[in-house]
């Protein structure tokens, strides 16, 4: 009999139940050690939250002081005999709790900005949506075709790739002044950016996937007639494009992470304004949300982006996807020899 | 006493009646595959390397050739220059008198790894070639689910490949050569990788298809009962380089039956073929079935 109680089981799968429960508790620990950190007082807590300042003449109420600090000016106020401070042990500012993210994250939303023309938060939220999709757009456009050129036939992989190879060592942000003096201040650089920090890899990405697809299956083809067009779009892509697709999803990563870097390029714009807006008027759960929101985004886009595919690509498994039932009603029966 | 007059099997050499005029028949066939002088050469450190030397020989129309000999004569390779996935270093193809250089739909080939295209049904693999031809794609499917029903996976048409067992892929991958109406069939161990059973199983459908429809078929194998069950006739190539070592006419009648595997002149053939792939191996009565036992397991 197998063992299935052991949760430590060698390239082995686990049963369905546990790996859930597994991925529900990579984000339940972290989030419940920071809520430990947030609320048990005696685990971190440093500073002090004056809730009286007794005679104290340095500190009013409402300060939050470093605790070694507090106590100091403690001692002092009992050696004059005066008042003393009270104060409630807290984390510092930039340590807010899940609680205060929570509530910054719906009123993030939810308020208008603190000044009148201010963008919206979800305003800002879209137009960093807008600068990674156009990046990511046009880098797509010109990085797979080219790449899977560069895949199939010699003549491109040794005229294109080397420089791109050469290239791709800058880093993306480093052309951040070259683009805004050229492309101008508003959202052309940041686009630029981004395209530029995904586009020499995508073209690299692309073309050693498109290297590998089964040649036994390209060989059949050309037995079966197929000349080289035909080789390309009916075989060599549609082979490779479970792994492009995959490529793409982990390039799409990429090129958020290019985001704020590219945000900050002329004027800044989108979350990262929003994030550095906050952050001056140390609303700190505001720039956790913020940060929060882009994670949530990216997650989101690639969980989307993994079921499409697994329906897509639903004969890698034997299987009909979503969209091939959609034309097809016939429902298969799988044979048993 | 040799091993042979032990055996007491007859001369492989020694044709009934029925078979000579069936040969004969064959013969008089027009040449559906000429090989001349093919040489090929693979580039090395040590200088290019002589895969194969100057093989020559004629391919009848509707003739089932197989073609077999010890590792390293070059046997995938010839089959590979047939289908013009390699290029010879020297000699000439010639289909129906016509020297081929190019990869083309007249010479349909199934290999022995996997090859259907995974992301098409079965139907759909089976129209490829058609589709390619520019058949439209209603006369294709019309054409395709005739092939499959000949291979009987007609009830399999919308599934995909990874649904199905090896030996019904290979089915599939006939049937999607056999589609295209090549000219000459290339099979290079097709059921190489198929277990005993589907094996026996293979070679009997390909028979009965082989006689339902004008093909002519070249037939890679190391599987000695195999040749002699499917083949005509039968090329043996030597290694290092690969040449032609003898063209065996195999004696068993058609139509075969796998009960003919110990008839004598089966048996007599088989010999033959040992004796000349591994000269010497056989060294007493026992042996002879022994090495027929070892050859399997090989696989």
């Amino acid at each position: 009999m197998e063992n299935n109680s052991k949760w430590i089981r060698f390239g082995r799968l686990l049963p369905q139940k546990r790996r859930r429960g597994l991925t529900t508790a990579s984000f339940l620990l972290p989030l419940l050690l920071w809520a430990a950190i947030s609320y048990i007082p005696g685990i971190w807590h440093p500073e002090v939250r004056i809730a009286d300042p007794g005679d104290s003449i340095y500190f009013a109420q409402g300060d939050i002081v470093e605790k070694g600090t507090f106590k100091l000016e403690n001692e002092n106020l009992r050696a004059e005999g005066a008042r003393f401070m009270t104060g409630r042990r807290v984390n510092p500012v930039y340590f807010p709790a899940p609680h205060q993210v929570a509530r910054a994250l719906y009123a993030a939303f939810a308020a208008p900005p603190r000044r009148d023309g201010d963008p919206w938060f979800y305003e800002s939220v879209l137009h960093s949506v807008r600068v990674v999709f156009w990046g990511f757009f046009l880098s797509s456009v010109l990085g797979v075709p080219l790449g899977i050129l560069c895949g199939v036939f010699d003549f491109f992989a040794k005229l294109i790739e080397p420089f791109v190879e050469f290239f791709r060592y800058f880093p993306a942000p480093v052309f951040g002044a070259l683009a805004v003096a050229i492309l101008g201040i508003n959202d052309a650089p940041k686009v630029a950016i981004i395209f530029i920090g995904t586009f020499f890899q995508q073209v690299l990405v692309m073309a050693n996937t498109t290297r590998q697809v089964d040649f036994n299956l390209v060989e059949a083809a050309q037995t079966l007639g197929a000349r080289p067009m035909t080789l390309l779009f009916k075989v060599v892509i549609p082979a490779s494009l479970p792994k492009l697709y995959l490529d793409m999803r982990i390039l799409l990563g990429w090129a958020w992470t290019y985001l704020i870097v590219a945000e900050v390029v002329g004027t800044t714009t989108g979350i990262s304004w929003f994030i550095n807006q906050q952050a001056k008027y140390r609303a700190f759960d505001n720039v956790y949300a913020a940060i929060l929101v882009l994670g949530f985004i990216g997650l989101g886009t690639d969980m989307i982006l993994a079921a499409v595919g697994r329906s897509l690509f639903a004969w890698e498994r034997g299987e009909r996807g979503f969209f091939s039932t959609l034309t097809k009603s016939r429902k298969p029966n799988t044979p048993e020899s | 006493m040799d091993i042979h007059s032990k055996l007491n099997l007859p001369n492989y050499r020694q044709q009934s009646a029925e078979v000579t005029a069936a040969l004969d028949q064959l013969k008089k066939q027009p040449v559906a595959l000429e090989i001349a002088n093919l040489t090929k050469e693979f580039p090395s450190d040590a200088g290019p390397r002589r895969v194969l030397n100057d093989v020559s020989f004629k391919v009848y129309q509707r003739e089932f050739l197989s073609i077999i000999g010890p590792s390293g004569c070059g046997k995938s390779t010839l089959i590979r220059l047939l289908a013009c996935l390699e290029e010879s270093t020297d000699g000439l193809i010639l289909l129906n008198k016509y020297p081929v250089r190019e990869t083309g739909a007249d010479r349909g080939m199934v290999f022995q790894k996997y090859t259907l295209f995974p992301w098409l049904t079965v139907k759909k693999n089976v129209m490829f070639g058609l589709e390619v031809s520019g058949r439209g794609k209603f006369d294709a499917e019309i054409e395709a689910r005739q092939w499959l029903d000949i291979v009987g996976l007609e009830e399999y048409a919308d599934l995909y490949p990874a649904q199905l067992s090896g030996g019904m892929q290979q089915r599939v991958a006939i049937a999607r050569a056999l589609a295209n109406k090549p000219q000459v069939l290339l099979m290079d161990e097709p059921f190489g990788a198929l277990d005993a059973q589907t094996r026996a199983k293979m070679q009997a459908y390909l028979l009965q298809i082989w006689e339902k429809i004008d093909i002519t078929i070249i037939f890679i194998t190391h599987d000695l009962d195999e040749a002699v069950y499917l083949s005509d006739r039968i090329l043996v190539l030597k290694a290092n380089p690969g040449e032609v070592q003898e063209l065996v006419e195999v004696p068993v009648p058609r139509s075969r039956t796998p009960e003919q595997f110990l008839s004598p002149e089966f048996l007599a053939t088989k010999f033959h073929l040992e004796e000349l792939i591994h000269p010497g191996h056989i060294r007493s009565a026992d042996d002879f079935k022994v090495v027929k036992m070892v050859g399997e397991k090989d696989k």
